[in-house]
This record gives structure tokens, C-alpha cells and sequence, in this order.
């Protein structure tokens, strides 16, 4: 027997319907990482996952834990908020880092354009930037 | 009603789990390294709503703990990641 057949329709119903709503936005996030052409282009799917989808599943579990032990159960706020908070630095972090190494590289706003190939143009002078010096001893 | 419960449960723990599968494919193919650390990152957050609907599943509040770790472990390695794809060492 599963904990959950004893909750009631008004709990169950609404929380089928954030679980829905969450399985669909998750799979629909990742599927726009996978299938989108750029990188600047795919960094926008994931942002739907952590923020929409992570969100009603966490709205769901609230709901669930809440009615399952009678009491407000509010953990989940804590993964909600920890969520929110860092997700936009981890984009910012990693858009940086693509667009410092797309410069460097020689794909920069003289075409207006970031490709995905990551070689070095044949004319590219030495960096002169230290840490590029250093990225390129490691290379 | 709880068959309702029961298939939704199902359904979202399906749809982790193919996001995760779409998750590795990206970052197998992926053509660059930040796809790859993008990837990786959005892997963390599905392991976290994949341990979040099987605490849903078996009504015990003890994934919980589970789920916040993997979020912080997760964001660690990603700041770390993203770091050491721009200056090419993580800790100056």
C-alpha cells in the first residue's frame, strides 16, 4: 500500500497537475539543450528546467509532504530558494566563460557572430592577455 | 483519484529520467566544452528532481537531504567548472 492512498482529491488533484506540469517543462528544457543549434542558443533551455520545472516539482512535493503529515512541511523552500539563487549565476559563469574563449579564439563581433568551432584563426597574433598566455601553456 | 496520483507520479519520474538521458547525449556530442559543463550542470539539477520524485514515491521526507545536497555539490562543481574554462586553473 502506497502513503498515498489516503490523501484526499483535493490534495491529489493538484499535485498530478504540478507533477505534469513539471515532468513536461523538464523533458521540454532538455530537449531544447539537445536540439537547439548554438550554444547561445542552448543555454536557454536549461534556465526552463531549473527554474519552471524544478518549481512545480518542489510546489508538488510542498503540497504532498504538507497533506501526507497533516502539518505545513516547508523544506522544500529551501531548495527552492537555493535554486533561484544560484541558477542565474551558474549561466552567468558559463556564458562567460563561452564568450571569453569564443573572443580569444578569434570569433569575436568582427562577424557578429559566435560559431561552435573553437579553433584559432591561421593569422591570430600571440595573446597577449596573461591568462591566455597561461591557458595556452596548458593547452 | 490516487490512480490519478499514481500515474502523475510515474509520469514526472519518466520525464526526469528521459531528461536525463537527453542530458548525457548533449554532453557526449557536445561540441565544445561549455556545452558539455552545461550539460553537466543541468544533469545536477535532474539527479535533484530525480531524487525529489522518489521521496514523492515513497511518501519518506528522508531524499530531502538528499535532493539539497546535490544542488550545493552541484553548484560547487559547476562555479568550479566554468572557472577552470576561463583562467584554466580553478584556484589561483
Amino acid at each position: 500500500m502506497s502513503p498515498a492512498d489516503t490523501l484526499s482529491a483535493w490534495v491529489a488533484v493538484p499535485v498530478a497537475l504540478f507533477l505534469f506540469l513539471g515532468g513536461t517543462i523538464v523533458v521540454t528544457g532538455t530537449l531544447g539543450l539537445l536540439r537547439l543549434g548554438d550554444f547561445y542558443q542552448r543555454i536557454h533551455g536549461p534556465a526552463i528546467t531549473i527554474t519552471l520545472g524544478a518549481g512545480s516539482i518542489l510546489i508538488a512535493s510542498m503540497i504532498y509532504f504538507s497533506a501526507l503529515e497533516s502539518r505545513p512541511v516547508v523544506h522544500e523552500l529551501l531548495i527552492t530558494v537555493f535554486v533561484l539563487m544560484t541558477a542565474p549565476v551558474v549561466s552567468m559563469m558559463i556564458m562567460r566563460a563561452a564568450v571569453y574563449r569564443d573572443l580569444r579564439a578569434g570569433h569575436g563581433a568582427e562577424n557578429g557572430v559566435f560559431g561552435d568551432a573553437y579553433r584559432p584563426p591561421a593569422d591570430a597574433g600571440p595573446p597577449t592577455d596573461p591568462a591566455a598566455q597561461q591557458e595556452e601553456r596548458l593547452r | 483519484m490516487n490512480l490519478l496520483l499514481t500515474v502523475a507520479i510515474g509520469f514526472a519520474l519518466t520525464c526526469v529520467i528521459v531528461a536525463m538521458v537527453l542530458c548525457t547525449v548533449r554532453l557526449l556530442l557536445g561540441p565544445s566544452a561549455p556545452d558539455r559543463v552545461l550539460a553537466l550542470d543541468t544533469l545536477w539539477m535532474c539527479t535533484m528532481l530525480l531524487s525529489l520524485m522518489l521521496g514523492i514515491r515513497s511518501g519518506q521526507s528522508l531524499y530531502f537531504e538528499a535532493a539539497l545536497l546535490i544542488a550545493l555539490i552541484g553548484f560547487v562543481s559547476t562555479i568550479g567548472l566554468a572557472k577552470f574554462l576561463m583562467r584554466g586553473e580553478v584556484i589561483e
